[in-house]
Formats: structure tokens, sequence, C-alpha cells
């Protein structure tokens, strides 16, 4: 599970854009996440199981996987490393679920902030574990996965044995909102907090940079609409 | 030290993401030195002159590999077989779906680094830098990739193809694809049929709530046929079940990047504007001048999309007989 700026947030840099401004940014659960999450406590209710969440972060990210703890998600673990890179975390998560066996791991297809796509997938090959990206639904019958995915122009039907990796799309089911109950349940789940194996980041970001402004939009009168494919045409150049 | 890239097929043809890459994986390998080897994995391949002509984007040499099956753990193992033999230290795809599924394999067999939805040819004055996309297309990461071996994934319908060459010689490549390869077994596909996949769109016409209702969709439907454009729309349209799911757009559907991007009665939401402002052209209609979609438009018109959406047609439609 990764904890990313909600979604309102306006994306501004410090230091030389070398550093996220985090000033007055509100962080939320990743959304591909919480459809996760929620798919696996629907699977485990119905089937038995338990299911942990695994967040790299650092403590500051504490709310979030205690609101997880509060949406139903029965432990938590957090590695405490600074999630710089995906091949870091997923080296982190992988080392960590192998001595776990889980038999379903599940991500989201990308976390919205950095919009790498690539955990899901690193943490798969790094198990030997199959891996099923942007799932939209997903059941479990015995050992066996069967899941609809998104391909380059459709969809294609899936099944595999467990155990397996999967990316979250959306659909996958409708979040829960945490309750009371859970709320008041998630302060005594266990969180743990384990130290990092210390797996190298391959990837270092070195600045950021906002998209030039736009110039001002050239407005055509409604009755005239017709003008606009012929701007679109003779002057923009794209139909 | 060649740069191996992957070039996609799909029932025996290539697609333009193909282009790209080996477009793109040409303008590489003329900055690290070597060739650029194409390889293309397939159950049932493109014919051998479709291969050699990839040699007109830049191709040295290509490669096929004729599968069992067309699973992207497969196409991966053939990539991994390929770059070791080549002693390729650079790995181009394209990051739409089929690209996503391969990257991250490639980069953990290869102990490589890995950088997906790339938008730059690498900088390799200081270490090897790419430019990436972030925030959903809110701004841009320029990162430093420190492995040996570096997996690009890049973005499609950025790069432009750059015809140089002629055609490549085509060798059968033999790569032994393991068992695991074919965990994951295909009950059914489902190809949308006779309409442009939004990702791989150039064109595009988007409708939001201002639509009003699902019966209304006939007029930004036949607009985008008049266009030859693909169809998206907002998240409470799909929400709303007014449209597919894989149609919305934004920070928490896709991300697209077409030429051009006509918005009809969607306000311009700052998570609706993440997946879209990358887009060359922007056009917003809607009926409020004081839409935040204005601010980020190139071009605008201020009206009701009930009557602007017929004239648009008709024009479309005049356009596209003048120029037949
Ligand atoms: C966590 C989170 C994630 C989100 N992710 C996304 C996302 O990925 N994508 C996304 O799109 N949204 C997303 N949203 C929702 C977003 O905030 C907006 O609510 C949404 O984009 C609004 O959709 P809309 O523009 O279609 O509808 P509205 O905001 O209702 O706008 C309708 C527009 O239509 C215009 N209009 C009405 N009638 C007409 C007419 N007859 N002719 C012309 N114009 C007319 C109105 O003036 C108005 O501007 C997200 C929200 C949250 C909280
Ligand atoms: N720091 C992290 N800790 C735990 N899971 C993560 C972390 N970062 C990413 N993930 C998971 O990997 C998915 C894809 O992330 P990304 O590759 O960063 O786009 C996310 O939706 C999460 O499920």
């Amino acid at each position: 599970m990764s904890v990313v700026p909600d979604t309102t947030t306006k994306v501004s840099f410090t230091d030389n854009n070398t550093k996220f401004n985090t000033a007055g940014v509100q962080y939320i659960i990743n959304p591909y996440d919480e459809l996760s999450l929620t798919r696996a406590l629907e699977i485990t209710e119905a089937q038995g199981g338990t299911v942990t969440v695994i967040h790299v972060g650092r403590a500051d990210s504490e709310a979030s996987i205690r609101k997880a703890l509060a949406i139903g998600a029965h432990d938590a673990v957090r590695i405490d490393a600074d999630p710089t890179d995906a091949t870091l975390v997923a080296a982190e998560i992988a080392q960590y679920a192998a001595s776990q066996g889980y038999d379903l791991i599940l991500t989201g297809r990308e976390s919205i902030d950095y919009n790498g796509g690539l955990v899901g997938g690193l943490i798969a090959e790094a198990l030997s574990y199959p891996y099923v990206n942007v799932v939209s639904q997903l059941e479990i019958n015995g050992t066996e996965a069967t899941a609809l995915r998104d391909i380059d122009g459709g969809k294609e039907n899936v099944k595999v044995e467990l155990p397996v990796v999967m990316s979250a799309q959306k659909e996958l089911t409708e979040p829960r909102i945490p309750n009371m109950r859970g709320i008041m349940a998630a302060r005594t789940k266990p969180l743990q907090v384990i130290a990092a194996s210390g797996a190298p980041a391959l990837a270092e970001t070195q600045s950021y940079e906002l998209p030039p402004a736009k110039g001002a939009v050239k407005l055509i009168d409604a009755e005239n609409a017709a003008e606009l494919i012929r701007v679109l045409h003779n002057e923009a150049k794209v139909i | 030290m060649s740069v191996l890239i992957f070039a996609e097929s799909a029932e025996g043809k290539f697609k333009k993401a193909a282009f790209e890459a080996v477009s793109y994986g040409k303008q590489v390998a003329a900055k690290t030195g070597g060739d650029a080897v194409v390889l293309c994995a397939a159950q049932n391949l493109p014919s051998s002159e479709d291969l050699a002509a990839l040699g007109k984007y830049g191709a040295n040499k290509v490669l096929s590999v004729a599968l069992s099956d067309d699973r992207p753990a497969a196409m991966a193992e053939a990539l991994v077989a390929a770059a070791n033999s080549l002693g390729a230290k650079v790995i181009v795809v394209s990051n739409n779906y089929m690209g996503k599924s391969i990257a991250p394999a490639l980069a953990v067999k290869l102990k490589a680094s890995v950088a997906s939805g790339v938008v730059s040819v690498p900088d390799t004055t200081n270490g090897f830098v790419v430019r990436r996309g972030v925030f959903s297309g809110k701004a841009f990461a320029d990162v430093n990739l420190t492995a040996e071996t570096k997996v690009l994934s890049i973005t499609p319908n950025t790069f432009t193809l750059e015809e140089s060459g002629s055609e490549a010689p085509v060798e059968t490549f033999g790569a032994d694809i393991s068992q695991n390869a074919f965990r994951v077994n295909s009950v059914s596909v489902d190809k949308v049929k006779g309409k442009i996949p939004l990702t791989e769109a150039e064109l595009v016409v988007s409708g939001g709530r201002g639509m009003k209702g699902p019966e209304n969709w006939g007029l930004i439907e036949e607009l985008a046929s008049e266009l030859g454009a693909a169809t998206a729309c907002s998240k409470p349209v799909s929400d709303m079940h007014w449209r597919p799911h894989e149609e919305h757009v934004g920070q928490t559907g896709i991300t697209i990047k077409p030429n051009l991007y006509i918005a009809v009665g969607i306000s311009g939401a700052i998570q609706h504007l993440a997946g879209v402002s990358s887009s060359k052209v922007i056009v917003a209609i809607n009926k409020d001048p004081e839409a935040p979609f204005f601010k980020v438009a190139d071009y605008g018109i201020v009206g009701d999309a009930f009557e602007v959406l017929p004239k648009l047609i008709e024009a479309a439609k005049a356009l596209k007989s003048a120029s037949a």
C-alpha cells in the first residue's frame, strides 16, 4: 500500500526543484490500494484468511496505515525506509513476503503520485510468482484465481494458480469507508515496524519540472462553431 | 553494446507503438553507440517483409521468436535471452499495458534500473538521465538510472517516427521459454471492435456530466467517428455507468497524451486535468464561461453542447468530403 498526496494537491517543488513541496499537502491511501484492500477483505470474509497491509515508508505514513486497519485489515507491517524508487520498495516487500508465504499479493495499478506502475510486477518477479496486471474483477476458487484484466484495446479473462501477484484497476470493487467500530478496533491492531534490509535504489530523481504554462485560450463564437474545425485543420494542424 | 527494442505486434501486424519504440531505440543507440536490435515475439508473427521493414525506423537487425502463446511473461523471457546474448545494456518497451507487464520482469531478471513513462532520449553527459511524467502529467521528473543495464518504458504518442534506414536483416532467435512463462492462462479475450483504443488514439473526443445522460452520447460518438477519434469521459460519467470504465481519464483513470483532446461538458477539475493536460491541443466546450477547463485549453467555445456538437459534426463531415 502506498501513501500519496490527495488528488486536489497543487503540485510544486522546493530546494531548487529537487524536492516535492509537502507544505499543506494531505496524504491519503493510494486509491487503487483502497480497492485492493477492500477486495482482499471481501475474499477473506467469504472464504477465511487474513489481510496484512505492507507499507515501505517512514513513521509519517502511520495515520494512513491506521486507516487501512480501520477499514478492516487484520494487521500491518511498515518497513522503515524512504520509498525513493520502485526497485527498492519492491525488493523490501518481496523479501518480507517470502518469509510469510502469502497466497495473494495485491498492489495498485500505479501510485497516483509517481505513476511508476512497477512495484507489483517487480515483487512478482522477485518471488517468481506469476503477475497479472490491471485487474478489474477477481475471484478466488480454492487454489485458483480468475481475473478480468485490461489489455491494449480490450479485456482478457485469465486463470492462474495461487500464489500470484495482481495489480488493481478501478472497478475491482467499491472502496469501504471505515466505521466507528473499525476505527476503535484499529487502535489496538498490530502495526509492526521492521528494519529495512538495505536493498539499493537503482534510480535517483535529480530534479522536477512543471509543464510550461499554457497561453490564453482562443475563444470561438458558439454561433460559428464550424470555425473550430477549420482552425484545428489549418492552424493547429491536428485534424 | 546494443540497444534492444521490443516491437509489439497484434494479429500479425505491428502497432504504432512498435514503430515508436524502434525509432526511439535508434536515437538511444546513436547516443550510447552500438546497434539498434529489435525483437518481435508472438504466436502470430508479422510477415518477413514487415519485420524487415522495421529497418526504415532504424533497426539494424530484427530477431523473431515464435511463441506457443502470447503471454507477456514469455515475451519478457525472450527479451532477457536476447539481451544476454547481445550484451544489450538498454532495453526499450512501450509503456502500454503490455509494456507495463513486461518491464518489471525484465528489470528483475537483468538486475536493471527501470523507468516507466519516459518522455525523453537519455542524457548521457553525466550519468544516464531520462525525463518521465509524474503526478499524472502535472509534472516531470529527471531520473538518473544507476544500474549498468536500463529498462526504459516509453510513453506512447510522444516520439515522432524518424524514418532513416532501409530494410533490416531478419533472423530467427531461439529462446528457451520456461514453463513458468505460461502460468497465467488466457480463458477469453474481448477486443473492442471497430473502435480506436483510447490509449493509442491521436485524437480524442470526451464527454462529461454536461452531456446529461448516456442517451446523448450519439453526438460524442458521431463527432469522434467523423474525426477518426476515440471517445473518453470524466469520472462521474463512468461512475454512473453512462460509459464503460476504460473510457475514464484523469488521475484515477488513465493518462492520455493525444494530439487533440476535445472536452465537452467537462468542468476541468484538477483530477480530470491531471490525466489529459499533456495533450498537444486542448479544446473545451462548456456553457459556463468560468469553467476551469478554459484556463488550460488552447481553443474554447462557450456554448450549449447540444447546439455546438451538431455544427461541429457538420463541419467535420464537410472537411472529410473536401479532403476525400
Ligand atoms: C480522489 C478523487 C479522484 C478523482 N479522479 C478523477 C479522474 O480521474 N477523472 C475525472 O474526470 N474526475 C476525477 N475526480 C472527480 C473530479 O473532481 C470532478 O468531480 C469530475 O471531473 C467532474 O466531472 P464533470 O466535469 O464531468 O462534471 P461537472 O463537474 O458536473 O461538470 C459538468 C460541466 O458541464 C457543463 N455543462 C452542463 N451542461 C452543459 C451543456 N448543455 N453544454 C455544455 N456544457 C455544459 C457545466 O458548466 C460543467 O462545467 C476525482 C475526484 C476525487 C475526489
Ligand atoms: N512505498 C510503498 N509501500 C508499499 N507498497 C507500495 C509502495 N509504493 C508502491 N506500492 C504498491 O505498488 C503499487 C504500484 O506502485 P508504483 O509502482 O509506485 O506505481 C501501489 O499501488 C502499491 O500497491
